[in-house]
């Protein structure tokens, strides 16, 4: 194992999509007990570059392992199907439909209750797609259409993006009156 | 009376020669304790802990008391006050008694909100403003300086040694211009800096230790002049930082500044010169303080000759404050919402810093989260006692430490684009050491130039963000627009701070910066600064960088020595044999009076084992690995 093993092979995972948040918590948790450079504060500059390097890199793939979405775009890129997310924005016709019809509701929603309510939708809609990702890269092995499967999840996840935003600023007003 | 600067200055130099004579057969048992230290550098007080017999524990002054407060008078004709000498002469002397400077770290005139209501002459200086006192212009990293090497003076006649290194704690929401400032601070005053801790974080540490606590946390910190939020999860031994939100400008002194003004404005009193703000903002903290206790306090003040008395109640206080306890729920959210928690999900909410005392904050804490605020640990001690911790751990005393921190980044950083947008490359609450790459382009045909402008914030507009640096990486070969691919990499290290760096990936040209230079102080000031301050005996400085030189040098031969002990194995003969020659050599070196030479072994003997060094790294990462798959299997 070196800095250029891939995320699951640092960690000690199986290369699928369907993982265990918690095995992977743990061994994160694991890996920095290893090689955060606090536990070599003691042992000079040199030893402290090399546990920054391991470390920035554990943290890396820990971000990546744990997010379901970056997971499966990992994946898709470790089977040489590249996500390429900024050159490549076609997507089917009835999920845009679905996404203006969200963006209207985004625009309407005027308090609390009604952007939870958007946001239950937006998460359901997530866990669907997590699914879907799941099958094609798992039992399929279909990375091409799971590339498609990452796409709409990242507009999902833009999507549920803007509308924490919204909650912030409505908080925030709330408060200020 | 302590004992005042100067005669500290010539102790000093008394001890190094002591150190000198018990040379050259200086060979230090390695399990020798070093002495490491935890420093709250706080907006009011300041506190020093460390680890005696296994307790953490805040070192006391020569009479007792273990706060500091943080405030520094500098005297007509030289010399100075710090601490209650200095506090009881605000009112006196406003101008040059400098309190709550830690509102000023890495801040401009234009950032410190109501500061035309301190009794201060401000200069406005590009980066950091300054202070005008009657022993000229002071940068608040130096009157952080003074309070830092009084806290390190009373460390080292506490222990009777010169001090391995300490651990100072910030505002989890503290920028990078505000911990590097402190940064430059604890450097000004001496101190080796083992790391700068959040001090959620190091409350989370005391609190968790002290409980043997697991699960969900809430920090909630309210000091003097910041307001930290943080969720953290406790398990075995890992402190791990879920989300940290806040206010670097909200504290304590909002809540005396809002009752002096309500006071004043029932009394009918206009407060126009330095020493009326002074001493109604005095008077209103006394009455604020009362008001923790009992449900009614008088805020009495002598205003212009006029004497003012003002009875409040706890109500009315409550009231006229209302809106600051507002804003620190509302980060309480915000950072809950980071988190991705309920606030049912948070099994206890540790109360740290003085402010947390006022019953409206416990009473608005409890409320959200339906549950009384923990309290058992005394709340000005708490974020000291936990660096102390920290501290004691990272100079390596406690070997069989499980304590691990996994904290995180509190704002965005960013690259300035086309149009004064911001991109984002480190998003906020991303677990620290981390480095982020993103690639740029030029928009001109045949740019051979791109200027760089590093920000930090959560806003869209440059404008509305903090300016960190501008750098420009130059001798980009002429090609179309477009046609360039440079690499723009962020890195923050484990203390939060970022260093940033720019390649052509074509042509290869490469530019680096430490975002400290630009925004924060130059090296070059550290040094005019080090030379103006109390350490301007050349003696003293010559024979502190001798010492220094030595100390690092003794810590660089017994890292190496216990590397080899516990992985010798892994070099082949002739690797160990240049090792050896090396530490031969570094060792012959320690016993020179210069500390150049002595430098320069260490460089050479850290240089010389660096691929030891990874070796050693990638093989305990292999053996945490093999470990978990014995458990799993």
């Amino acid at each position: 194992m070196n800095l250029q093993s891939n995320d699951f092979e640092l960690f000690g995972l199986a290369l699928q999509f369907e993982q265990d948040r918690a095995a992977i918590d743990d061994r994160w948790k694991d890996l920095q007990r290893e090689a955060h450079p606090d536990r070599f504060a003691a042992q000079g500059a040199a030893a402290q570059r090399v546990a920054m390097q391991w470390s920035v890199r554990i943290n890396e793939a820990y971000r990546r392992l744990k997010d379901p979405l970056r997971r499966a775009a990992y994946l898709c890129e470790l089977h040489a199907a590249p996500v390429n997310a900024e050159d490549n924005t076609a997507m089917p016709a009835a999920f845009l439909m679905q996404q203006m019809e969200w963006r209207e509701a985004l625009d309407e929603a005027r308090d609390a209750v009604e952007l939870d309510r958007l946001a239950g939708e937006v998460r359901s809609a997530r866990h669907d797609a997590l699914q879907e990702c799941a099958r094609l890269l798992d039992t399929e092995h279909d990375y091409a259409a799971a590339v498609r499967q990452v796409r709409a999840l990242m507009f999902i996840e833009r999507f549920a993006g803007d509308v924490e935003a919204k909650m912030d600023r409505i908080d925030a007003a709330e408060q200020g009156q | 009376m302590p004992p005042s600067r100067d005669n500290r200055a010539i102790s000093k130099i008394t001890n190094m020669a002591l150190l000198q004579i018990s040379e050259p057969g200086y060979s230090p048992d390695p399990h020798q304790r070093r002495v490491a230290v935890g420093i709250d550098l706080g907006t009011t007080h300041s506190l020093v802990a460390s680890v005696r017999n296994g307790v953490a524990e805040c070192l006391p002054d020569g009479e007792g008391r273990v706060i500091l407060p943080s405030v520094v008078r500098y005297l007509e004709g030289g010399g100075r006050q710090i601490g209650f000498d200095a506090k009881s002469a605000q009112a006196q002397d406003p101008q040059n008694t400098i309190a709550s400077v830690k509102r000023f770290m890495g801040r401009g005139l234009g950032d410190v909100i109501g500061h035309d209501k301190l009794p201060y002459h401000f200069i406005d200086k590009p980066g950091m403003l300054a202070l005008q006192t009657v022993q000229g212009e002071k940068s608040p990293v130096e009157v952080s300086a003074d309070i830092l090497a009084t806290l390190r003076y009373r460390a080292e006649d506490t222990f009777a040694d010169d001090l391995y290194g300490a651990v100072i704690t910030v505002p989890a929401y503290f920028d990078d211009a505000q911990r590097q400032a402190t940064k430059d601070a604890a450097q000004l005053a001496g101190l080796n800096v083992l790391r700068l801790i959040n001090e959620p974080t190091a409350a989370a540490i005391a609190y968790g230790l002290d409980n043997a606590s697991e699960g969900v946390y809430a920090i909630y910190d309210l000091g003097g002049g910041t307001f930290d939020i943080s969720i953290l999860r406790l398990t075995r031994g890992v402190f791990e930082v879920l989300a940290t939100g806040g206010d670097s400008a909200l504290g304590g002194d909002d809540y005396d500044r809002a009752l002096a003004d309500w006071v004043m404005a029932q009394a009918g009193v206009m407060v126009k010169t330095p020493q009326d703000k002074a001493i109604a903002i005095i008077a209103a903290r006394a009455c604020k303080e009362e008001l923790s206790a009992a449900h009614c306090a008088a805020c009495h003040a002598c205003i212009g000759g006029e004497n003012v008395r003002f009875e409040v109640v706890n109500e009315q206080f409550e009231k006229l404050t209302a809106s600051l306890t507002q804003r620190t729920m509302q980060a309480v959210r915000k950072t809950l919402r980071d988190a991705g928690l309920d606030k049912d999900e948070v099994k206890g909410v540790v109360m740290v810093g003085g402010s947390t005392r006022m019953p409206q904050i416990q009473q608005a804490v409890a409320n959200f989260f339906g549950r009384p605020p923990l309290t058992n640990l005394d709340p000005d001690q708490v974020v000291a006692l936990g660096a102390a911790i920290q501290a004691n751990q990272l100079a390596g005393n406690n070997t069989t430490g499980e304590l691990l921190l996994l904290d995180v980044i509190p704002l965005s950083l960013g690259i300035e684009t086309m149009g004064g947008l911001v991109e984002r490359i480190v998003p906020r609450n991303e677990t620290i050491p981390t480095a982020k790459a993103q690639d740029f382009t030029t928009y001109k045909d045949g740019q051979t130039a791109l200027a760089l402008h590093v920000v930090q914030g959560e806003r869209d507009l440059v404008a509305d963000c903090r300016s960190l640096a501008r750098f420009e990486l130059r001798g980009i070969p002429p090609m179309a627009a477009g046609a360039a691919r440079i690499r723009v990499t962020f890195t923050v290290d484990a203390d939060g701070l970022l260093t940033v760096s720019a390649k052509e990936q074509i042509s290869g040209v490469e530019a680096h910066i430490d975002v400290k230079p630009s925004y924060g102080l130059g090296d070059e000031q550290i040094a005019k600064m080090l030379q103006d301050s109390f350490t301007t005996a050349e003696a003293d400085m010559k024979a502190r960088a001798l010492v220094e030189a030595r100390v690092d040098c003794d810590r660089m031969l017994l890292a190496s020595a216990s590397a080899l002990a516990a992985d010798g194995d892994l070099l082949s003969a002739d690797e160990r044999a240049d090792i050896d020659a090396l530490m031969a050599a570094t060792r012959a070196a320690l016993a020179l009076q210069d500390p150049a030479p002595i430098e320069a072994a260490t460089q050479a003997l850290a240089k010389g084992t660096e691929a030891f060094a990874a070796l050693r790294m990638n093989r305990g990462i292999q053996q945490a690995l093999a470990g978990r798959n014995i458990e799993t299997v």
